[in-house]
């Protein structure tokens, strides 16, 4: 397994979270996992919908003093 | 104290003219050493590239002689580099020159990469070059109707661009007379159509308004030139007479073969700008792997933080002030009317309606880019 990798897209208006997740991901080999770092509260629901309309695996998220930790993996 | 900018474009020409003016005495007394390295010897207002792609401005409009928006107390040389020897605290150019530097400033900006999606160079059109505008707007003259498809590669330079193409190419038709033949479809990688929420929540009924179709969660992944079709990652297609694409960026290749940053972005710190890792070398403009806009105006305010840094490093011996984020970024909606976006990493931009005073001002800042990039504005 891969090593878990950061991306901190917090306080980001522009290119925003799942802008920044889109932009590691298209670099990424499949299995390469993330972690992402999103103050934007619209994270933790447009995040997953692209993940399970692209094909991709949601590992799980959680909110931590306001900060939301979205884990994902490529899958394809 | 040795100074070396690696970059001659917005950010780079920004910190070099900033700290020439902040640090002439400094230099005077040979204290001080500012030296830039371009690529070029040419400085090109990248935004004007737009408005080449749709007939407004000719190429040659785009263009200063880079040597001409500097001040006299830089030393300036066009020899790209071609290896960045951080540990040795040096680069290497293309000329064969090694160049010392007791603090580096790297501002190589980045470039398109359409190569790397299948179809996407023979079958679609694109503006973010010279040659591409140029090609682009001799395509539009000769459609006479049908479907345009426009899409957005991740990630990409000038995020509003997309928006405005869309305004722009209404218009266009709409002037030639044949809008009424002309189908516009606008594509978008995210769930909502920017990725800025107050930007999205303006152009939907704009878009509603001049008859744009839009789609959104499409990924660019390829393009079937034969049968005219661009597919995404997300396994939908649509079929097109006419694509145009805001194609997805790297950083400069030279970054990555020296492992400075996957993709070719360099991990900065958002707040000093400086590198990672590394406490004598600076990062501005594109090059960052920051979660900002990869835009001029972005450029701009972190040239302005970076050049007062490391002047006061110079002076007192410290830092001043922390880069908050700071972009602003005109909206042109159209051939006549325009908005801008203000915000930094806290603060969301507000959208006023846009005016013809607005995209008046868009045009004279067209200009006013040269007094900006030389440090005055």
């Amino acid at each position: 397994m891969s090593e878990m990798r950061i991306i901190d897209a917090r306080d980001t208006f522009c290119p925003g979270p799942l802008m920044e997740l889109i932009s590691y991901m298209k670099r990424a080999s499949v299995g390469d996992e993330f972690e992402l770092l999103s103050t934007d509260k619209g994270s933790v629901n447009d995040i997953p919908e692209w993940i399970k309309k692209v094909g991709h695996e949601m590992l799980g998220s959680e909110q931590v003093e306001g900060v939301w930790h979205i884990k994902v993996r490529k899958a394809k | 104290m040795r100074i070396l900018i690696v970059g001659g474009g917005t950010a780079g020409t920004i910190v070099a003219n900033n700290l020439a003016r902040r640090l002439g005495a400094e230099t005077r007394a040979g204290k001080v050493r500012i030296t830039l390295l371009s690529a070029s010897d040419r400085h090109m207002y990248q935004p004007g590239l737009l408005y080449v792609a749709f007939g407004h401005m000719t190429p040659d409009q785009l263009y200063r002689d880079q040597a001409s928006l500097l001040e006299p107390n830089i030393d300036f040389h066009v020899d790209p580099v071609t290896k960045f020897n951080l540990d040795k605290n040096q680069v290497l150019t293309a000329g064969g020159k090694t160049h010392d530097y007791d603090i580096l400033v790297i501002a190589t900006g980045s470039r398109m990469v359409p190569e790397e999606t299948p179809g996407l160079t023979e079958g679609a059109e694109f503006f973010y070059t010279e040659a591409s505008a140029v090609k682009m707007f001799k395509r539009l003259r000769e459609f006479q109707g049908g479907k345009v498809v426009v899409a957005v590669g991740v990630p990409h330079k000038c995020p509003i661009a997309p928006v405005e193409v869309m305004f722009m190419l209404h218009d266009y038709f709409k002037a030639r007379g044949i809008r009424d033949k002309v189908q516009l479809k606008y594509h978008y990688p995210i769930g909502r159509i920017h990725t800025i929420e107050n930007v999205a929540i303006w152009a939907k009924p704009e878009f509603e308004r001049i008859g744009v179709e839009t789609e959104t969660l499409f990924n660019i992944k390829e393009v079937d030139v034969k049968n005219n079709l661009l597919k995404s990652e997300e396994d939908t297609e649509v079929a097109y007479d006419l694509l145009i694409v805001i194609p997805q960026h790297r950083g400069m290749e030279v970054l990555e073969t020296d492992n400075l940053g996957e993709g070719g972005w360099i991990p900065t710190d958002r707040f000093s700008l400086a590198m990672k890792g590394r406490d004598n070398v600076y990062v501005v403009g594109d090059t960052t792997n920051l979660p900002v806009s990869k835009t001029g105006s972005a450029a701009h305010f972190q040239a302005e933080t970076l050049a007062e840094n490391i002047a006061s490093i110079v002076k007192i011996g410290a830092p001043v002030r922390d880069y908050d984020g700071k972009v602003y970024c005109f909206i042109e909606a159209g051939h006549d009317r325009a908005t801008y976006a203000m915000f930094n990493y806290q603060n969301p931009p507000d959208l006023k309606p846009p005016s013809k005073p607005m995209h008046w001002f868009k045009l004279s800042y067209n200009q006013m880019y040269w007094t900006s990039v030389r440090g005055l504005l």
